[in-house]
C-alpha cells in the first residue's frame, strides 16, 4: 500500500518536496498577525510568570492559597499536570518507533519538543513549592561540609531523580533526532546567518552511512529506554501520593493510574498543538486526518481506562470498609467540591466517549473541543487529588476548606504562557516535522509499492 | 597522503544501494555514502561493521545503577543511619527506584557522548562539503563515496554503467 493511499504522505511526494514543505515555511514564509499576536501574548504571560515568581521568592510560600492543612495546592497539581503532558511526547516518539508505526514520522518532532518544554516547566514547581527554594540543591548527593546525605526515603528525592533524568534524557533524545534536520536547514538556508547558525548546531553532520548507522543504533536504544523511563517517571509522581498515609492516596493503583492519566492528557495536548501547527504552517499534506484519527483512538482507550480507574477507587474505598476512606469518598462525590469532581468525570470519561463515532474522530473541531476539555479535566483531577484528600484526612479537627490566591492563578496562567512562548519560538526556528523520518517513510512506502 | 575521494550522485536510494553493492563486489575499499536519511540495508551493502555503541550504553547503565545502589546503601546503612519511624535502614525498594533512574541517565549519556566521539563530530570541515551539489546530500540526493587509491572517475563510472548516476566526480582535496 502506498503512503498516499493511506493518507500519510501527500500525493506525488518526492524527497525534495517533502523537505520543502517542512523547511520552506521556516526559510521564507513571513509569519502573519496571528503569530505575532500570539507571541506578544505569550511573552506578556511569561513576564507575569517571572513577576509572580519574583514575588514568591521575596515574600515566601505564604502567597499561595495553601494553609496548614492543605499544605500542597496549585504548585504540586501543576507539577503533576505538566509532567503528564510531557510524558505523551516521549511515548509517541519512542513507542511508535519501536512498534514501527508509519504515522509517527509526522508527529514525533513536535511531540518531543512538547515533552521538553513541559518537563522544563514541570521542574520549576517542586522547587517553588519549597519553603526555602534556594536550598533545593540539597536534594543532590554531593560531598558537603554539613556531612549530610539526602533522605532516600523521601518522595521529594525520588521526584528530583526522576525529573532530572527525564529532562536530560529528553534533551539528548531530541537533539540526536534533530541533528540531521539541522544539517538540512544549513544546506538550504538562504542567508549567511542561517547557514552559520544552523551549521554550528548541525556540528558538521554530513549524512555519512557510518554516522547514520550509529545514529540509528543510539536512537533506537534510547527509544527502548524511554518507554520504561516514562513509566517510571510518572509512577514516581504517583508514589509521591501513594506513599503518603492519607485516605484517597494510599492506593496501589496510583502509579499505573497516573501513567495512563499522563498519556491521556498528553495525547490531548498533542492533538491541540498538531491542529494549531497544521493550520499555522500549512502542513495539511503531512499532518493528515489519519494522524488525528489514530490519536483519537488512543485518547478514547485512555479515557476508558481512566473511567475504570475511578470506579476502582470508589469500589476499594467502599469495600475496604475503613471509616476515613468511606467518609472521604462521600466527601469526594457529594462534598463541597463535588461540582468540580463531577466536571472532571464528565470531561475525562463521559465526553471522550463521543470518539466511538468515526465521524467525530475525523472532525477536527470535535477533536479539539474534546482535547481541550480533557486537559481541563485532567488538571481538575490533579488539584482534586490534593484538595479532597488534604482537606478531609483522618482527623476531623484538621478539616479545612481550601482557597486559591491570586498568585496561584498567575503562576498557572504564566506557566501556560511561557509554554506557548517556547513553542512559538521553536516552531519558527526548527522544523516541526522530522524531515529525515519523512524521507525514510517515503522510501519504505515506495519499496512496498 | 589520503586517497582521492570520488563521489557518485544518485537520485534515489535504491539505485544507491545497487551502486554500493556493485562497488563492494568490485573489491573497492573505503566506501561510504551520504544520504538525507538512514537507508535500510545500506550499511550491509557497503560492508560496514556493526556499531558497538549499545554495548557501551549497557555497561554505563549497569555501572551507574550499581554505583547508585551502593551509594544509597553506604549512606543510609553505614555512614548516616537514620531511624525514621522504625523503618528498615536498608530500604532496597526505594534504592532501586534511584538506581534505575541513574542507570537510564548514564546509559543515555554514554550513547550521546559515544555517538559524537565515534563519528568524529563536531567537525568544522570535511572535504566532501567542497563537492558540487553536496548540499543536496541532506535533502534529496544520494551520494556514494569511494576513497580507494585503486579507483578513479573513469573506472567508477564504468562500474556504475546502467545505474544512471547524475554525476561521477573526484573531489578536490
Amino acid at each position: 500500500m502506498s503512503g498516499a493511499k493511506e493518507g500519510l504522505l501527500p500525493e506525488g511526494a518526492s524527497y525534495g518536496n517533502l523537505v520543502g514543505t517542512v523547511a520552506d515555511p521556516l526559510m521564507r514564509r513571513r509569519m502573519g498577525r496571528w503569530y505575532w499576536g500570539g507571541l506578544a501574548l505569550a511573552l506578556l504571560m511569561s513576564l507575569v510568570l517571572a513577576g509572580s515568581l519574583a514575588w514568591l521568592f521575596i515574600e515566601g510560600i505564604g502567597i499561595f492559597g495553601n494553609n496548614t492543612t492543605i499544605v500542597w495546592g496549585f504548585p504540586i497539581a501543576n507539577y503533576v499536570w505538566w509532567v503528564g503532558i510531557g510524558n505523551a511526547g516521549t511515548l509517541i516518539s519512542s513507542m511508535l518507533l519501536l512498534t514501527r508505526q508509519p504515522w509517527r514520522a509526522a508527529i514525533n518532532r513536535f511531540a518531543e519538543a512538547m515533552t521538553l518544554f513541559a518537563v522544563s516547566i514541570a521542574g520549576i514547581f517542586p522547587i517553588i513549592h519549597l519553603g526555602r527554594p534556594y536550598l533545593s540543591y540539597w536534594l543532590a548527593p554531593y560531598p558537603n561540609t554539613m556531612q549530610l546525605w539526602p533522605q532516600w526515603r523521601s518522595a521529594l528525592v525520588w521526584d528530583f531523580a526522576a525529573i532530572v533524568t527525564y529532562l536530560l534524557f529528553s534533551v539528548m533524545f531530541f537533539y540526536i533526532g534533530l541533528i540531521p534536520d539541522l544539517a538540512t536547514l544549513r544546506d538550504r538556508a538562504q542567508s549567511r546567518t542561517g547557514r552559520v547558525l544552523y551549521g554550528i548546531f548541525a556540528l558538521g553532520w554530513r549524512g555519512s552511512a557510518r554516522h547514520w548507522a550509529r545514529h540509528d543504533a543510539v536512537y533506537r536504544a534510547m527509544a527502548a529506554m524511554a518507554v520504561p523511563l516514562v513509566v517510571s517517571v510518572h509512577s514516581v509522581v504517583g508514589l509521591d501520593f501513594a506513599a503518603g498515609l492519607m485516605p484517597g492516596w494510599q492506593e496501589t493503583i496510583f502509579p499505573p493510574y497516573f501513567v495512563v492519566g499522563a498519556l491521556f492528557s498528553g495525547f490531548a495536548m498533542v492533538v491541540v498543538l498538531a491542529a494549531l501547527m497544521r493550520w499555522g504552517f500549512g502542513l495539511q499534506s503531512l499532518l493528515t486526518m489519519r494522524h488525528f484519527e489514530a490519536m483519537a483512538k488512543i485518547i478514547l482507550a485512555a479515557s476508558v481506562i481512566m473511567g475504570i480507574s475511578y470506579a476502582t477507587e470508589w469500589l476499594m474505598s467502599w469495600y475496604g470498609g475503613e471509616r476515613a476512606e468511606r467518609s472521604f469518598l462521600h466527601h469526594q462525590l457529594a462534598g463541597s467540591d463535588a461540582l468540580l469532581y463531577w466536571s472532571m468525570i464528565a470531561f475525562n470519561v463521559a465526553v471522550p466517549q463521543v470518539l466511538w463515532l468515526p465521524a467525530a474522530r475525523r472532525s477536527l473541531p470535535v477533536l479539539i473541543g474534546v482535547s481541550l476539555l480533557i486537559n481541563v479535566g485532567m488538571w481538575l483531577e490533579r488539584i482534586l487529588i490534593i484538595w479532597d484528600t488534604l482537606s478531609h484526612g483522618y482527623l476531623p479537627s484538621m478539616w479545612r476548606p481550601w482557597h486559591t490566591s491570586l498568585w496561584d492563578w498567575t503562576i498557572l496562567a504564566g506557566s501556560l504562557g511561557f509554554y506557548a512562548l517556547l513553542f512559538l519560538v521553536f516552531a519558527r526556528v526548527l522544523p516541526v516535522v522530522s524531515m529525515h523520518d519523512m524521507g525514510k517513510l517515503l522510501h519504505e512506502r515506495e519499496d512496498a509499492g | 597522503m589520503t586517497a582521492p575521494l570520488i563521489l557518485a550522485e544518485f537520485r534515489d536510494p535504491n539505485t544507491l544501494l545497487a551502486a554500493a553493492r556493485r562497488a563492494r563486489e568490485a573489491g573497492l575499499r573505503e566506501l561510504d555514502a551520504h544520504t538525507p536519511f538512514a537507508v535500510d540495508g545500506l550499511p550491509e551493502a557497503l560492508g560496514l561493521r556493526g556499531s558497538r555503541l549499545r554495548l557501551a550504553m549497557l555497561l554505563a547503565g549497569l555501572g551507574a545503577a550499581a554505583f547508585t545502589y551502593a551509594l544509597c546503601w553506604y549512606s543510609a546503612v553505614v555512614d548516616y543511619p537514620f531511624n525514621t519511624g522504625g523503618r528498615a535502614l536498608h530500604t532496597w525498594q526505594v534504592f532501586l527506584v534511584l538506581s534505575f533512574e541513574a542507570g537510564i541517565l548514564a546509559a543515555a549519556l554514554a550513547g550521546f557522548i559515544g555517538f559524537f566521539v565515534a563519528n568524529g563530530l563536531p567537525r568544522l570541515h570535511d572535504r566532501v562539503f567542497g563537492a558540487p551539489d553536496f548540499e543536496r546530500a541532506s535533502q534529496d540526493r544520494f551520494f556514494l563515496s569511494v576513497a580507494d587509491p585503486a579507483a578513479d572517475e573513469a573506472r567508477l563510472a564504468a562500474l556504475l554503467d546502467g545505474l544512471g548516476p547524475v554525476s561521477v566526480r573526484a573531489v578536490a582535496p
